[in-house]
């Protein structure tokens, strides 16, 4: 279906927005169904590229599909397009470790552009143990007129060549091909948690459960460690490397969080071996709510520098905590996505729920950010007005260009109309990833098979 | 002070044990937690349940490492919160009386070592073994008197699984071990695969007998200091340099040594049977594969050979 779609214009400007006066519409709603689908077609990673115009998708069958936005219409320069389909390709295939008798999955875990630098566009893709650099290169024109061949490839006869002239390129429809450029192997003896290209453009981490890697684009036989966490005798082990990042401006710097709630940020240039942090932030444990679940639900899951640099994000079970990179001590601001959940962490405990790996994101100018939770919601924290939205995504409710509704979760006694009891939340349909266009006000938001791409709409 | 024969129900999985009372009060003492017989049968049955979870770890194909780690820091937590108020020594005690010797799966023997029960009666607990409670473990009553003559009866305590063993509650290598050394163990053994390669099988060894005889482990060092330990220190840069290309993550020694999920610990003769048996079928395999071989022989010579 096509929609027309207005935008808001502060957000071009890069103003504050108001998340009260937001309105989602929705641009891209599935036409799958969200009940029965394939293991392979469950989406495990989004990523905008560096201009919004593309969007990749990662799933578990390891394909990625690539979106791409209409350019904005002539005729009404206010409107910005929709996204299609762009390009479809298997990135990665499953593989068989002999030695371990183990099956490698060919789940892509990350996806990550590079900054574009010519006609076409390079992204990471990852599983838990081979890295790609994919170029996706547009088609639009083919040579024609070759002498010596005719036009479907088979050679002329010389004789019946009397003139000569110059091939020339002709329009043709439009080919999208994507192909492998690089392949980064067996550096990585756990799952790879997270790949970051560094603002330097000519390098990215790499980091597993108990490492991080450091890799230059162009050469895939070497790569350099420079986080070792693994202790020599494993039965000591207690904590791992859950998600890392480069930061945004400093091509020396990157954090790193763990399942114990801590984030090291390191600097490369202190040392080739970065296990001693520069920083390490930590809050300290709240004792009213200690129990033993604390440490689980203290797992950071994500970590996200703020487009400025100045602020990292972390996403752990139930909150999302916002940081300065100058204040090591406790967070700057703590937003709470489903609090409602703490006194059910039993019953998330024993059906794996507490383990799920939400990630989060910054809007285009760090004022809000978006985290997902159960039940198909997603939530938005808006930094500057102190606001926040519980939003939906569902097939329901994303009708073409409808207007999300904002929903509520009823934590106390009496429900009111339209609120949804937290007995009643579906916790197998959960948000894990969103993202969010770097420059717009176009999120887009995964549920468990199914992407949905909003906008804000003009009021 | 709480009547014997007394059947307790399972607690309502929604609510969590929570050591520190309610909020803004202090945490009540461990004496008082223990009396609390809500607290101490919904702490057993988190304490079921994580045990589950691990063990259905052995039969995943990769277990997620995380999750494992988090699980086992949870029984770990648990186990120090009984240890402290006295709930554990009186729970092995319990199971150590309704042993049954015989029955006993051999992974878990494979796991765990025996320990002399009169022993470990008159010892501080001994650090918990996760790998020992298997599936199907409930106990049913547990009945404290007071007085500090306590006296417990379990029934009823496997109905699925007759192998249960007790023997379980050993020092001895904490049971997650060979849950994450499945993943891999490369140990020493990254980068000086040619150089270390008998080390790498020595050191494979010495675990074994480690695993088997050495009783000198107490719950401290074990379960001791949960600090990130930082890595061996990292190996001689020219030996580094040396062997920088050598690919090691697929053919580690160590990870041969303990990947495999179910057999019992090996020694050298039972290495090179599993190596070989991975020989041929990694010839069949992707083009990847191919350039490793030679390392594999090369590996296979150097524990065969000398």
């Amino acid at each position: 279906d096509c929609c027309i779609v207005r935008f808001d214009e502060t957000a071009r400007l890069g103003g504050v927005i108001m998340l009260n006066n937001c309105r989602w519409q929705v641009i891209f709603s599935p036409a799958k169904s969200e009940y029965t689908f394939l293991t392979a077609d469950i989406i495990s990673t989004v990523e905008f590229n560096h201009s919004g115009e593309l969007l990749a998708t990662g799933d578990k069958g390891g394909r990625v599909v690539i979106f791409q936005q209409e350019p904005e219409s002539k005729n009404q320069p206010q409107c910005r397009g929709e996204y299609n389909v762009y390009s479809t390709f298997q990135s990665h295939e499953p593989e068989f470790d002999y030695l371990k008798s183990l099956e490698i999955e060919e789940k892509i875990n990350k996806i990550r552009w590079l900054p574009q630098k010519n006609a076409a566009q390079f992204l990471l893709s990852t599983n838990d143990k081979t890295i790609k650099l994919w170029k996706i290169s547009e088609r639009d024109k083919r040579p024609e007129g070759y002498n010596l061949k005719e036009e479907d490839g088979r050679y002329r006869d010389p004789n019946t060549v009397t003139t000569l002239r110059v091939p020339v390129f002709r329009p043709m429809d439009l080919m999208v091909e994507a192909s492998p450029r690089r392949v980064f192997a067996n550096a990585h003896t756990y799952h790879i948690n997270s790949i970051s290209v560094n603002s330097d453009c000519e390098t990215y981490l790499s980091a597993d459960d108990l490492r991080i890697n450091l890799w230059h684009l162009e050469i895939t036989d070497r790569s350099f460690n420079i986080v070792d966490i693994k202790p020599a005798n494993m039965e000591e082990l207690t904590e791992v490397i859950t998600a890392a990042e480069f930061h945004p401006n400093q091509c020396n710097t990157f954090v790193y969080s763990s399942s114990k709630g801590t984030i090291r940020l390191c600097d490369m240039r202190a040392s080739a071996l970065c296990d001693q942090h520069s920083k390490m932030f930590e809050e300290p444990e709240d004792p009213n709510n200690r129990s033993f679940f604390s440490e689980i639900i203290s797992s950071i899951s994500d970590v996200k520098f703020s487009h400025s640099g100045r602020y990292m994000m972390t996403r752990d079970y139930l909150s999302v905590k916002i940081w300065d990179l100058n204040m090591e001590t406790r967070p700057v601001e703590t937003y709470q996505v489903h609090e409602y959940l703490r006194s059910k962490l039993c019953s998330l405990y024993e059906n794996d729920c507490i383990f799920d790996k939400f990630e989060c994101c910054w809007n285009g100018n760090d004022s809000v950010v978006m985290t997902g939770s159960y039940n198909n919601f997603f939530r938005m924290f808006d930094r500057g007005y102190r606001q926040d939205v519980t939003l939906e995504a569902s097939r329901e409710n994303s009708k073409p260009r409808s207007v999300l509704k904002p929903r509520k979760v009823c934590t106390g006694g009496k429900r009111k109309k339209d609120e949804i009891s937290v007995d009643s939340l579906d916790f197998n349909k959960k948000i894990l990833h969103t993202a969010w266009h770097p420059l717009d006000n176009i999120i887009a938001v995964a549920t468990t098979n199914n992407l949905y791409i909003f906008q804000d709409k003009l009021n | 002070m709480f009547p014997k024969g007394t059947k307790r129900k399972f607690s309502d999985s929604g609510e969590e044990p929570v050591p520190s009372g309610e909020q803004g009060q202090p945490a009540p003492s461990a004496a008082a937690r223990t009396l609390s017989s809500s607290y101490s049968l919904q702490r057993q049955s988190l304490l079921d349940m994580s045990l589950i979870k691990l063990q259905l770890c052995h039969m995943l194909v990769e277990p997620n490492l995380c999750r494992s780690v988090l699980i086992a820091n949870t029984v770990r937590q648990i186990q120090e919160e009984m240890t402290q108020d006295g709930t554990w020594q009186i729970m092995t005690q319990a199971l150590a009386a309704a042993q049954c010797p015989a029955d006993r799966l051999v992974a878990t023997e494979v796991l765990c070592r025996q320990t002399d029960m009169a022993a470990q009666a008159g010892q501080s607990p001994k650090p918990f073994s996760v790998v020992g409670l298997e599936e199907g473990y409930h106990s049913e009553e547990v009945v404290m008197d007071g007085d500090g003559d306590t006296e417990v009866t379990m029934s009823t305590l496997s109905t699925v699984s007759p192998q249960l063993s007790s023997a379980s509650y050993l020092p001895g290598p904490f049971g997650m071990g060979p849950c994450w050394e499945e993943e891999e163990e490369e140990g020493e053994c990254e980068e000086d695969e040619e150089e270390d390669s008998e080390e790498c099988v020595s050191e494979g060894e010495e675990a074994d007998r480690d695993h088997l005889t050495g009783d000198s482990r107490t719950g401290e060092q074990v379960f001791g200091t949960f600090e990130i330990k930082h890595p061996a220190p990292p190996p001689d840069p020219a030996l580094e340099e040396l062997f920088s290309d050598v690919d090691a993550s697929y053919y580690d020694l160590d990870t041969v040594l303990t990947g495999m999920q179910s057999a019992p610990k090996m020694g050298p003769y039972d290495l090179l049977e599993s190596l070989s048996s991975h020989g041929p079928t990694a010839l069949s395999s992707s083009t990847s594969c191919r350039s490793d071989l030679n390392e594999l022989d090369h590996i296979m010579e150097i524990i065969v050979g000398s």
